[in-house]
């Protein structure tokens, strides 16, 4: 007699410690292989872009910092470049160089989080706890800067909302030097850890042409081994000053484009920050940081489209203005977003265990899906 | 690398002087006006062709035009009548560089575009994010359900100018 099967769905979240957030992913099974995911969001949407419409341009600047909630001060870096291209304002060398460092370091901490949970997830408890010490320090500096830890409102349209503490560069300078040894540390512990790999090479593979029509950005798609960089390729603020490489996929331990991979651009890619970092801090000028803040915030009728590079991909910012003191619209293209869109192509044919993995190594944040 | 004018002077030869519009005078990006009726020939044309080989679609966004006639009902609320709703297209290319803006308007009364889904796979999200806020209807979508918005949300679409909050949900007060 032959054994009756069917198809079996299982929830995973919404409440999940792997959904890093509220998610809830509705997986198709046959025994233990997935056929099929549809991902359900929307739990944290909190309508941010119709709030947007009631604020004026500088109001909308705490509420990016609640998108990406790892990467706040690039959520701002977006959206003040945007408006600030709009309106065409000039911001002093010194502001400049102020939004690349925090930009660097706040991509260092975003990645220490992305590389920590993907290690956690799959059982590695003690790296995670090792980044986490490490980006406290990144943090510090940040409370010392603004006197936020995680939602800065730092960036302003022209300028930024406080000048460096005296002792900023200093220590940044410091915590350079301490950083680097833990990144060997860190690809000891984990990145060429037997378990580790075996759990992640060869496993959600994905091929470039797929990336590219999916949408995918940043790290996820440079692990596909195509080398596209914002900072690069369509250099914003003043990255066309520095001296980097862009890291891309080679398939080391596995197939191009896997867990893996995705995993290991972002180490890779907090070694390129820091030398961004360590540039900027050799570079800055003196000057005044407020000097172009524009005193009423009132751009010409017209749309623009402006995208950067955030730790997660292309971070867009898609604003209309009708002339007045409020965004007529604003909409935001979040990397999350679009990756998350892929969980259903990268889990086909994999265990369900592999899922956490997966997910872990797309690196999302729910309150940029949602916004 | 082709600048927003030169593809638009391609597009016009190709699709008509009536089918496509050019919009540069104002700050920002310039775009593209495409009539709903031939958009997914252009759309395909710019993903197939290859000088201009737009293979990524960076965004697509819903908006309000709120350009109907404003009313007001029995309890001062705004309503709007006629005018249209746009779909706005951030197209890309990775090979040459490229950028275009194409924007896609349809009446408001009944919002109808043509999905893409197929040609940029991306797209689906976006364009259930749109129906969701604004409930733009994406012709031969494979799946358009409210995505952001809870599935059974029945009170209108968000990001119209004139919505109104519902009083309650399930029981629920909303305005707060």
């Amino acid at each position: 007699m032959a054994i009756k099967t069917e198809e079996m769905v299982l929830n995973m979240g919404p409440q999940h410690p792997s959904t890093h957030g509220v998610l809830r992913l509705e997986l198709k099974l046959s025994g233990e292989l997935i056929t099929g995911v549809t991902p359900h969001i929307g739990y944290l949407h909190r309508c941010f872009e119709k709030h947007c419409e009631a604020m004026t341009y500088p109001q909308v600047i705490p509420y990016t910092d609640r998108m990406d909630y790892l990467a706040s001060m690039y959520n701002n870096f977006g959206y003040v470049t945007a408006v600030e291209k709009l309106m065409g304002i000039e911001v002093p060398e010194r502001v400049e160089y102020i939004r690349i460092i925090m930009g660097e370091l706040q991509r260092i901490a975003s990645h220490m989080v992305a590389i920590g949970t993907n290690g956690l997830d799959i059982g590695a408890f003690t790296p995670f706890l090792y980044l986490f010490r490490d980006r406290e320090k990144i943090l510090s500096l940040f409370e010392m800067t603004c006197g936020a830890r995680l939602l800065y409102n730092y960036m302003w349209i022209g300028g930024v909302s406080h000048d460096l503490h005296p002792d900023f560069l200093r220590l940044t300078k410091e915590f350079i030097d301490y950083f680097r040894p833990n990144i060997t540390e860190l690809n000891n512990l984990l990145s060429y850890n037997k378990i580790f790999v075996e759990r992640t090479a060869n496993v959600g593979v994905l091929p470039a042409d797929v990336a590219i029509n999916y949408g995918m950005t940043g790290p996820n798609l440079r692990a596909s081994g195509i080398n596209y960089d914002l900072r690069k390729d369509e250099p914003y603020s003043i990255y066309d000053r520095f001296d980097f490489n862009v890291p891309v996929g080679e398939g080391k331990m596995g197939t191009l484009g896997d867990c893996w991979d995705r995993y290991y651009m972002r180490v890779l890619e907090m070694e390129e920050s820091l030398k961004i970092v360590e540039q900027a801090i050799a570079q800055i000028p003196d000057g005044d940081v407020h000097s172009a803040i524009p005193k009423r915030i009132k751009p010409p009728v017209g749309s623009i489209y402006h995208r950067v590079e955030n730790p997660r991909g292309e971070l867009g910012y898609f604003i209309v203005s009708d002339g007045s003191m409020n965004p007529f619209r604003v909409k935001v293209r979040p990397p999350s977003f679009v990756s998350l869109e892929l969980m259903d192509e990268l889990c086909k044919g994999h265990l369900v265990s592999d899922v956490v993995a997966i997910l872990g190594s797309i690196d999302i944040v729910l309150g940029e899906v949602d916004r | 690398m082709k600048t927003p004018e030169e593809i638009f002077e391609i597009l016009k030869s190709k699709f008509g002087e009536e089918g496509v519009t050019f919009t540069g005078d104002q700050a920002g990006d310039p775009y593209v006006t495409v009539l709903p009726e031939i958009f997914r020939k252009v759309a395909v044309y710019l993903f197939k062709n290859e000088d201009m080989n737009f293979d990524s679609l960076m965004l697509l966004s819903g908006v309000d035009d709120a350009n109907g006639e404003k009313t007001k009902d029995a309890n001062e609320n705004e309503i709007i009548t006629g005018g249209t709703l746009s779909v706005y297209y951030n197209l890309f290319s990775l090979t040459h560089r490229h950028k275009l803006t194409v924007r896609v308007s349809v009446p408001r009364e009944t919002p109808e575009v043509e999905s893409i889904t197929d040609i940029w796979r991306t797209a689906d999200w976006h364009e259930r994010e749109a129906y969701d806020m604004f409930g733009i209807i994406f012709k031969n979508h494979p799946d358009l359900r409210r995505i952001l918005m809870p599935y059974d949300w029945d009170a209108g679409y968000p990001l119209r100018k004139d919505y109104q909050n519902p009083e309650f949900y399930h029981g629920m007060k909303v305005p707060y």
